[in-house]
């Protein structure tokens, strides 16, 4: 699920709440085509329907879901993959830091909040700052209900057309994943610096491959990430 | 992977992501306030996806290799360069990759 949020003609924010109503559908249903590969890359890994759809219903955050099936899609062990997943959903734990105090929940609605705080829920309800407080609550709750309602539809219909297609091979869809690791990729390439980590990690990536174990080369990546953001620019 | 492994790595992927995205409402700001761990975790994402992107389409087990799947990051880079939406790179990157595979 990357940044996808379109805030309308030139990015400008105007009204709330329709326009907020717009921006969350908008997102939502673009996220939810996501779903459909994280389907089938689910079922490519080889994990069954039912364990493809509980990722998109329990672990609810597409980049470490889809690098969870990734790594065992590589012939990685299950702690290289538990890693790399929780490792990608860290950002979500900022992301609350941000929400907290805007949608200001106690006790068990806590929670479905804290499920529900993920790219695109917290980009929208910042992305209506100018709309105030309200429209941001809206925006957060809309989007990140709308997004879990789309992401497991389309994750369930992912699932079922990739185990009606039967080999990944034959259907190209152990390329897909990889492609789809590299859409997750584009959008937050924003400078060229950004870009020189991207590359960087790749070439880390392939020159520890033939030395550690499979997947082990997902995780030690982070490593590239420790060693451009350890000192300030 | 047996039943076993697929049913452990969605529980515990599970539970660790959802008690990651907790700890952001529980903890004090302060915690997370430190720029170097700002600044790495800004760049995480990054370096995964990266990785990722090496280890589906250029690796088996541990060994680099270049195959059908070469082609279909190819195609899936070109078409990204061209602005192209999410499901259209996804799919052309199969498509390429499934011809390949069938011409081999």
């Amino acid at each position: 699920m990357g940044a996808l949020i379109r805030l309308g003609k030139n990015g400008v924010v105007t009204k709330a709440p329709r326009d907020t109503l717009r921006d969350a559908l908008s997102v939502a249903l673009t996220v939810g085509t996501y779903g459909l590969a994280f389907g089938a890359a689910g079922i490519a890994a080889g994990f069954s329907v039912l364990q493809t759809c509980l990722f998109s219903l329990l672990t609810f955050t597409g980049a470490s879901q889809f690098a969870a099936v990734g790594v065992m899609a590589a012939g990685g062990g299950a702690l290289s993959a538990v890693a790399a997943a929780a490792m990608l959903g860290t950002r979500n734990a900022l992301y609350g830091l941000q929400m907290a105090p805007l949608v200001q929940v106690k006790g068990f609605r806590r929670f479905f909040a804290a499920h529900v705080t993920i790219d695109e829920s917290t980009a929208v309800a910042l992305a209506q700052t100018p709309r105030g407080p309200h429209a941001m609550r809206f925006g957060f709750w809309l989007t990140g209900s709308g997004v879990f309602l789309f992401w497991n539809v389309f994750t369930l219909l992912g699932a079922l057309g990739a185990k009606a297609l039967g080999n990944p091979a034959s259907w190209g869809l152990d390329a897909a994943v990889p492609a789809a690791f590299l859409g997750l990729l584009w959008p937050r390439l924003t400078s060229n610096y950004l870009r020189v980590v991207a590359v960087s990690s790749m070439v880390f990536a392939i020159l520890v491959t033939p030395w550690l174990s499979a997947g082990v080369p997902i995780i030690a990546s982070v490593l590239v990430a420790v060693a451009f953001g350890w000192r300030e620019r | 992977m047996s039943q076993t492994t697929a049913w452990v790595v969605v529980i515990s992927t599970s539970v660790a992501c959802f008690s990651v995205k907790l700890l952001g409402y529980y903890i004090p700001a302060g915690w997370l306030a430190h720029p170097r761990l700002q600044r790495v975790n800004a760049l995480v994402p990054i370096a995964l996806l990266s990785a990722l992107v090496v280890a589906e389409g250029l690796v088996e087990k541990t060994r680099v290799v270049i195959d059908h799947r070469l082609a279909g990051l190819c195609v899936a880079l070109a078409l990204l360069l061209a602005k192209a939406p999410f499901p259209v790179v996804v799919v052309g990157a199969a498509v390429a990759s499934a011809i390949l595979y069938h011409l081999h």
